[in-house]
């Protein structure tokens, strides 16, 4: 057991933990934050992707004692109050989701994805989303809102 | 297309009101859900395929840390819970029934596949109920594991009472006018197809929150499920003998099911069980590989397909045999699945005048297969759709124009086809015209010219699909061996200021009922949709209904809604002639307002609702006060959806890839609610096609392990898998239903695989392929590719 402090969504979040807690089950179980998703025990399919220091990471690829003194976005910190993020709002005008479980880690993807490439294309956005799966859309959708959403986030294409 | 009158009224592509809850992790899964004071628990499972159990020693796992009780099938039998049971039965050919084994919650003497469960260990932590299961010893004897169903029959006998490993062996159509038939065709085309193993893979992994409260001697469960009310019944009714309202089941979001949700599990009803016997909430999640190795898996039919044609190239019969694979035991609807809901298929768009089908349903050493995303009709289409494409090629016709020739001509509907089925409405050209339009077809041999310039090969692929769904009626149903009925139910609560609650048994798991639902509501009452809500999901609340499955949500659940919403106009206008002074005949209702026919004098709805509820002004000596209305709908026929999809593809004859580079699907689904979802649902649909045909397969070795258990073996779709969809529609509105819908869930995964195996076959023609099996990996593409060189070599 050891004791990890790292900041979620602005917020100072500190628990006493075993040591091989992953991240995602400090996320969900510890501080009870559930929008973050667990859909495979592989790593493969990215419903458990946040942002760490910027950066998007599958939750369940590492340890919470990794992420000490991290800044930590997850899908309940993406919005500005009541005011959804532009790649949420573009999800929701293009029907980029269905039964919504993968959702959280796709849209946590795509901003990451659309950050550090604002014109970003149709291949770059299907080669981008390998790592999340999704089995309601055909992906059709979630590739026309990332297109939206970049659009909306100042991008070109 | 309909004409839209409303913004957000029937056929309105009207924005998801559910969307924000899932867009900011506000969702509301069973795994989100806790509860103080629960235990976690961890099914110990068989990781050998057949054996029979000659001890379980659970004494070390009882003393291990956090652990707060070992149970095993024993425990389960000193309390008389009964096991699932089979929802669909049919008779023999010899006249016997199905073979329904029992299927204990917990192994009772006998494990019969790699996952069975033998004990479910409860521990403060899930990681503490894991680490005591391991220390459970359980000591086997082994049995010869059976894997290959086509020849289960000569294997080992898996359950006493299923001889030959045989569950049924069922027949549909007249044998001997088929016989007749192809002994008297021109020519008769033959076909071996498989139609591979899968796994639904929803994302959400099932997952179930029991708990007992001692003082009213009741249970609540959430679990993962498509139907929470068929649940309840079968675990209070079937599994534990207690009244209906002894047990609260809540199905709350849910993160998809693709039929794997449908039936009750044992880990369910272990869990109900367990609550009481520890006296605490008893929480289960299955990880991925349990998933894998426990869900019930779908498809796995071999098919024998005799195609006769005349000498004009019309069809004169048709005989499939069928071997299925149902796996170790007969899950709530295995045995409907590839019998009901597959033989009676076989005529698909075709003016077909003799039939014949024998399906076997074998048990293996393999978890149960039931259910997934088309249920019967792929497979159907699939065999069907795989030698209308093999004629063509053999009489030397352009696939298009042997279907076309083929067709059930539109002024042949009502349409009685040999296997049991009469479709009600239907115009199959128009869907042809229309796909080969979008896809540009007449220019294909230009394409593929351009491609071949690039040293690929270019393919285009043909399927005109016929889908039932919205099964019904119940009494036919019932007489087919069916023991459930296939109505479903609505409430509708208008409020005192007209605000609108709508209580359905049907249940959304991605679905978007939140939305369609509430605009066919206000699009009936000409409200606005935001005064509608939708509740499911929870038997406390909704009532008794079946749940979603087989694209029959809207047809069913929709239609039983709009009943509801009828009668509360009716009601609603006698309340207004009352307070028009009026006879209730001249009262007209319109765009929300009750109005004296020929008069300036009207009442808005939200009028009426209020002196439902404040009835100091009403007719209370001979109308109810109040405002709400109940609804069961049991529709007098199936729905027919179909369409024609059209897929193109690029082989590399490099590396054996197929590239999936255009695809057209136009689909005739009646009226369409709203077109936004339903184009997602054939996206997704269409999805999961291809990714049966060229990339999923559920692999068992000789031993019975399943070698593809995780995402890293076990070939998902990914986005850069798929191209985009395009997506058309042809109108022939349902006459079952007074809205006219179909049903449009199950519609592209029935489509597209044969469409796309079509589409390698037309590629890799000029090298003189003629078949190609699913899944069309590189590898196999790629030897397909090097057989034919080696053949032209010589």
């Amino acid at each position: 057991m050891g004791e990890i402090s790292l900041k979620l969504n602005g917020k100072l979040e500190t628990r006493d933990v075993a040591d091989n807690t992953l991240l995602v089950d400090f996320i969900r179980e510890h501080v009870g934050l559930t929008g973050t998703h667990v859909g495979c025990d592989t790593s493969q399919c990215g419903a458990c992707v946040i942002h760490l220091d910027g950066v998007s990471v599958k939750a369940c690829t590492i340890l919470a004692k990794q992420a000490e003194g991290a800044d930590i976005t997850t899908i309940e910190g993406l919005a500005d109050g009541d005011a959804l993020h532009p790649m949420q709002e573009a999800f929701h005008e293009n029907h980029g989701l269905q039964c919504g479980f993968c959702t959280p880690g796709m849209v946590m993807s795509a901003v990451e994805m659309v950050t550090k490439n604002k014109d970003i294309s149709e291949d770059e956005i299907r080669e981008g989303l390998e790592g999340n799966i999704c089995r309601c859309t055909g992906y059709h959708n979630i590739v026309q809102s990332v297109k939206a959403g970049a659009a909306k986030m100042g991008g070109k294409n | 297309m309909n004409e839209v009158t409303k913004i957000d009224g029937i056929g309105s592509s009207v924005r998801r009101t559910e969307d924000k809850k899932f867009l900011t992790g506000k969702g509301k899964y069973t795994d989100d859900i806790n509860r103080p004071g629960q235990v976690q628990a961890y099914f110990l499972r068989s990781d050998v395929a057949h054996a029979k159990i000659k001890k379980i020693d659970i004494k070390n796992a009882q003393s291990a840390p956090g652990v707060v009780g070992v149970f095993t099938g024993d425990d389960i039998a000193a309390d008389k819970v009964g096991g699932p049971i089979c929802g669909w039965v049919v008779p023999c050919r010899d006249g016997s029934a199905t073979k329904e084994p029992p299927h204990p919650l917990l192994a009772q003497g006998k494990v019969r596949f790699v996952g069975d469960a033998i004990a479910v260990v409860l521990a403060e932590t899930a990681e503490q109920a894991k680490s005591g299961a391991e220390l459970i010893d359980v000591d086997y004897e082994e049995l010869s594991p059976v894997v290959d169903f086509e020849n289960a029959g000569d294997g080992a006998q898996i359950h006493d009472e299923v001889p030959n490993n045989c569950y049924f062996d069922w027949e549909l159509g007249d044998e001997k006018a088929t016989a007749d038939a192809l002994s008297g065709a021109k020519k008769i085309v033959k076909l071996r197809v498989r139609n591979n193993r899968l796994v639904p893979n929803a994302m959400e992994p099932r997952c179930a929150l029991a708990e007992f409260d001692n003082l009213d001697d009741s249970y609540t469960l959430h679990t993962t499920s498509q139907n929470p009310h068929l649940t309840r019944l079968v675990l209070a009714a079937f599994m534990f003998a207690i009244p209906e309202s002894k047990l609260r089941v809540i199905a709350p979001d849910v993160g998809g099911g693709f039929g794997s949700k449908i039936y009750v599990y044992i880990e369910e009803a272990v869990c109900v069980w367990a609550s009481k016997k520890v006296g605490r909430p008893v929480k289960w999640t299955a990880d991925r590989t349990q998933a894998f190795l426990t869900d019930c898996h779908g498809r796995d039919h071999v098919n024998d397909v005799q195609l006769g044609l005349d000498e004009n190239n019309k069809i004169v019969g048709l005989r499939v045999d069928t071997v299925c694979n149902l796996g170790a035991y007969l899950s709530a609807f295995s045995v409907v699945v590839p019998t009901y809901l597959h033989g009676t298929l076989l005529s698909g768009q075709y003016d077909i005048p003799a039939i014949y089908t024998n399906v076997k349903g074998m048990a293996t050493n393999t978890v149960n297969v039931d259910a997934y995303r088309g249920a019967g009709r792929p497979e159907a289409t699939y065999l069907l759709e795989r030698t209308m494409e093999t004629a063509a090629r053999e009489v030397g016709m352009d696939p298009a124009e042997f279907r076309r020739i083929n067709f059930i001509p539109k002024d042949a509907f009502p349409y009685q086809t040999q296997v049991a089925l009469q479709y009600d409405i239907g115009d199959y050209e128009p869907h042809l015209d229309k796909a080969m339009e979008m896809i540009d077809y007449f220019n294909f041999e230009k394409r593929r010219a351009e491609a071949a310039k690039r040293g690929m090969y270019r393919g285009i692929g043909i399927s005109s699909y016929i889908e039932a769904c919205g099964l019904a009626p119940s009494a036919v149903v019932g007489a087919l061996g069916g023991r459930v009925g296939q109505w479903e139910s609505a409430s509708v609560r208008v409020n005192p200021t007209g605000t609108i609650s709508v209580f359905t048994g049907s249940h959304s798991h991605g679905q978007g009922h939140a939305t369609t639902f509430a605009q066919i509501v206000a699009d009936k009452l000409g409200i606005p949709m935001e005064n509608v809500e939708v509740v499911h999901g929870d038997t406390d609340k909704t009532p008794f209904g079946m749940g979603s499955y087989g694209s029959r949500s809207l047809a069913s659940g929709g239609s039983a809604i709009s009943k509801a919403v009828d009668k509360i106009i009716n009601k609603s206008k006698k309340i207004a002639a009352h307070l028009l002074e009026a006879s209730e005949d001249d009262i007209d209702f319109k765009d929300g307002k009750f109005v004296v026919g020929g008069t300036d004098k009207e009442k808005a709805f939200g009028e009426i609702a209020l002196a439902a509820y404040v009835p100091h002004n009403y007719p209370l000596e001979t109308l109810e006060p109040g405002l709400e209305e109940n609804a069961f709908y049991d529709p007098t026929n199936f729905v027919y959806p179909s369409g024609t999809h059209i897929a193109e593809v690029e082989v590399d004859p490099a590396t054996g890839v197929v590239q999936v580079v255009d695809w057209a699907a136009c689909d005739d689904f009646g009226n369409l609610v709203n077109p936004m979802i339903v184009e997602g649902q054939v996206h997704g649909g269409i999805a999961q096609g291809i990714g049966q045909a060229l990339l999923e397969d559920a692999h068992y070795d000789e031993n019975g392990q399943l070698l593809t258990a995780s995402y890293m073996d076990y070939c998902m779709p990914r986005a850069d898998d798929l191209p985009s969809f395009k997506v058309g529609y042809t109108t022939t509105p349902s006459t079952v239903n007074d809205l006219g819908v179909k049903g449009c869930g199950e519609a592209g995964a029935i489509a597209s695989p044969p469409a796309l195996i079509n589409a390698v076959i037309d590629a890799l023609s000029p090298l003189g392929v003629t078949d190609m099996s699913m899944p069309a990996t590189p590898q196999k593409v790629w030897k397909a590719i090097q057989d034919s060189q080696s053949v032209a070599a010589e």
